[in-house]
């Protein structure tokens, strides 16, 4: 083997790919929160039609979203086999097991954790990037400007409570995960310093509650629009 | 005290062990851990039973033989000492404690609470020593060493490879074990000469024994009987990518 292919498979080196992938799928999830936003817009959808087509158009989102889906499949992908690997590391498991008197759930589940968020984006690339792209959708004129209307599709799947519900344990999952996967991906980075360690397990645990949190008051804005409350 | 032990019984590597359960009396709360099984092995003798085997050695807290996984966590409910160094006064009178040997496909266990732990040695034969001979003690003058880095390098040094890190990790990782030892010769100028060559073997020697990689749970330092520190696996990682992009040797 060279010595590249030494690298990525070494215990270290597949941590790496983790750890670079995460943190890259952690800019997708800020950005991907703020632009949609545009959902709260009492615009009748326009703003976030436009800005819809915008990112399924533009070609330098074109090229970030097909890295976006590279890095989604290699970090489920190597999480996958980092997870089989480890397990064969322990054939005969403990009568008691005390974890949780050294660490955190979270820490100890974060393949659980990325299972359930794979189960989500299955679900949610169905319902939304699958439509927009080979789905029967309605188009709207803006200006004569034709655009796809993915704001009609988005209302109406989130005027569902049970799929709102569905969203908020999922984004409780993805809470979970960023919160020992952000500032673990600087641990292995070999990033660990007296002064930035304690910033960046600051910065990770505000990332990890407000990208949620931003993400699930979307549908939950939109379910409380269809049911009349405001 | 009364107790309830549940102890790990395998005869050997090769035929598949099971839970015992042994009522025990008159244990003092003074007593170390390992006197409280030497007590059990005493009244396993008397009855004509095989006593539970078991590693120790100084009974001191600084050989890293003894390895018993207790209630859920190697060495016991206490912080920061070993098997030998836990008390009775731990426990209370009734309770019932779970003694497991420690758990690895890289530890086999050889015979009740004893696991082989020569992976370790392994690890350290790849590259956790120094290749010249550093003769006697010279100048301490002669090569200035910050005292700030000594400490850390001390820190690191203090680990007595009992394999507790391996135990308590969900991935039965030995990356602390591994780092404390890249980190304390590597920090030193001694060491440092061969630390590229040195953490890529040892990187290697730790995959192809059969531990699992890292995920940071930081399970292994809050078990080490010795304390050390999770930055030493940053220190790792970081010289392993560096060696890795850098050293002009493919290992």
């Amino acid at each position: 083997m060279s010595w590249i292919t030494n690298f990525f498979t070494s215990s270290v080196g597949k941590k790496v790919i983790m750890s670079i992938t995460g943190i890259f799928l952690c800019t997708f999830l800020a950005a991907h929160m703020s632009g949609n936003f545009l959902l709260l817009k009492n615009d009748g959808g326009q703003a976030f039609n436009e800005y819809a087509k915008f990112m399924s158009t533009f070609p330098l989102i074109r090229v970030l979203s097909i890295v976006t889906f590279i890095g989604l499949l290699f970090h489920a992908v190597d999480g996958i086999w980092l997870v089989l690997q480890n397990r064969k590391a322990r054939p005969v498991k403990y009568h008691s097991f005390k974890g949780g008197a050294n660490s955190s759930w979270t820490s100890r589940n974060m393949g659980l954790l990325g299972v359930i968020i794979l189960f989500f984006l299955i679900v949610h690339l169905k319902s939304f990037w699958f439509e927009m792209k080979f789905g029967t959708i309605q188009y709207v004129e803006y200006g004569g400007v034709k655009y796809k209307d993915l704001y009609s599709i988005v209302v109406s799947a989130f005027s569902q409570w049970w799929y709102v519900l569905l969203y908020i344990i999922c984004l409780i999952a993805l809470s979970l995960h960023l919160m020992h996967g952000f500032q673990s991906a600087f641990q292995t980075l070999g990033l660990n310093h007296k002064k930035y360690t304690p910033i960046i397990k600051g910065v990770g645990l505000a990332f990890s509650i407000l990208v949620p949190l931003g993400f699930a008051i979307q549908p939950i804005y939109v379910l409380l629009k269809s049911m009349n409350v405001f | 005290m009364k107790l309830t032990l549940k102890v790990w019984r395998q005869k050997n590597s090769k035929t598949r062990g099971r839970m015992e359960t042994y009522p025990i009396d008159g244990i003092d709360e003074d007593m170390s851990f390992l006197e409280m099984i030497d007590v059990l092995n005493q009244n396993l003798i008397k009855e004509k039973k095989d006593p539970v085997a078991f590693d120790h050695d100084c009974r001191e807290g600084i050989c890293g033989m003894c390895s018993m996984f207790i209630n859920g966590e190697p060495h016991g409910p206490e912080k920061g000492v070993t098997t030998c160094q836990l008390h009775m006064r731990s426990f209370k009178d009734g309770d019932t404690i779970v003694i497991e040997p420690w758990r690895a496909e890289a530890f086999p266990v050889i015979k009740d609470l004893v696991v082989d732990r020569s992976a370790f040695d392994t690890i350290i034969q790849a590259g956790g020593y120094i290749s010249v001979n550093t003769g006697n003690a010279m100048e301490a003058n002669a090569i200035p060493v910050d005292k700030s880095i000594a400490n850390e390098a001390m820190n690191a040094a203090i680990c007595i490879g009992c394999g507790a890190c391996v135990a308590a990790c969900k991935n039965s990782s030995a990356m602390l074990f591994l780092s404390a030892k890249v980190s304390h010769l590597n920090m030193l100028p001694q060491g440092e000469v061969e630390g590229k060559r040195r953490v890529l073997k040892m990187m290697k020697a730790h995959d192809e024994a059969g531990f699992g990689s890292c995920t940071n749970t930081g399970a292994c330092s809050a078990e080490c009987p010795k304390e050390i520190s999770l930055s030493n696996i940053a220190r790792l990682n970081r010289a392993y990518i560096a060696a890795s992009l850098t050293s002009e040797e493919s290992i």
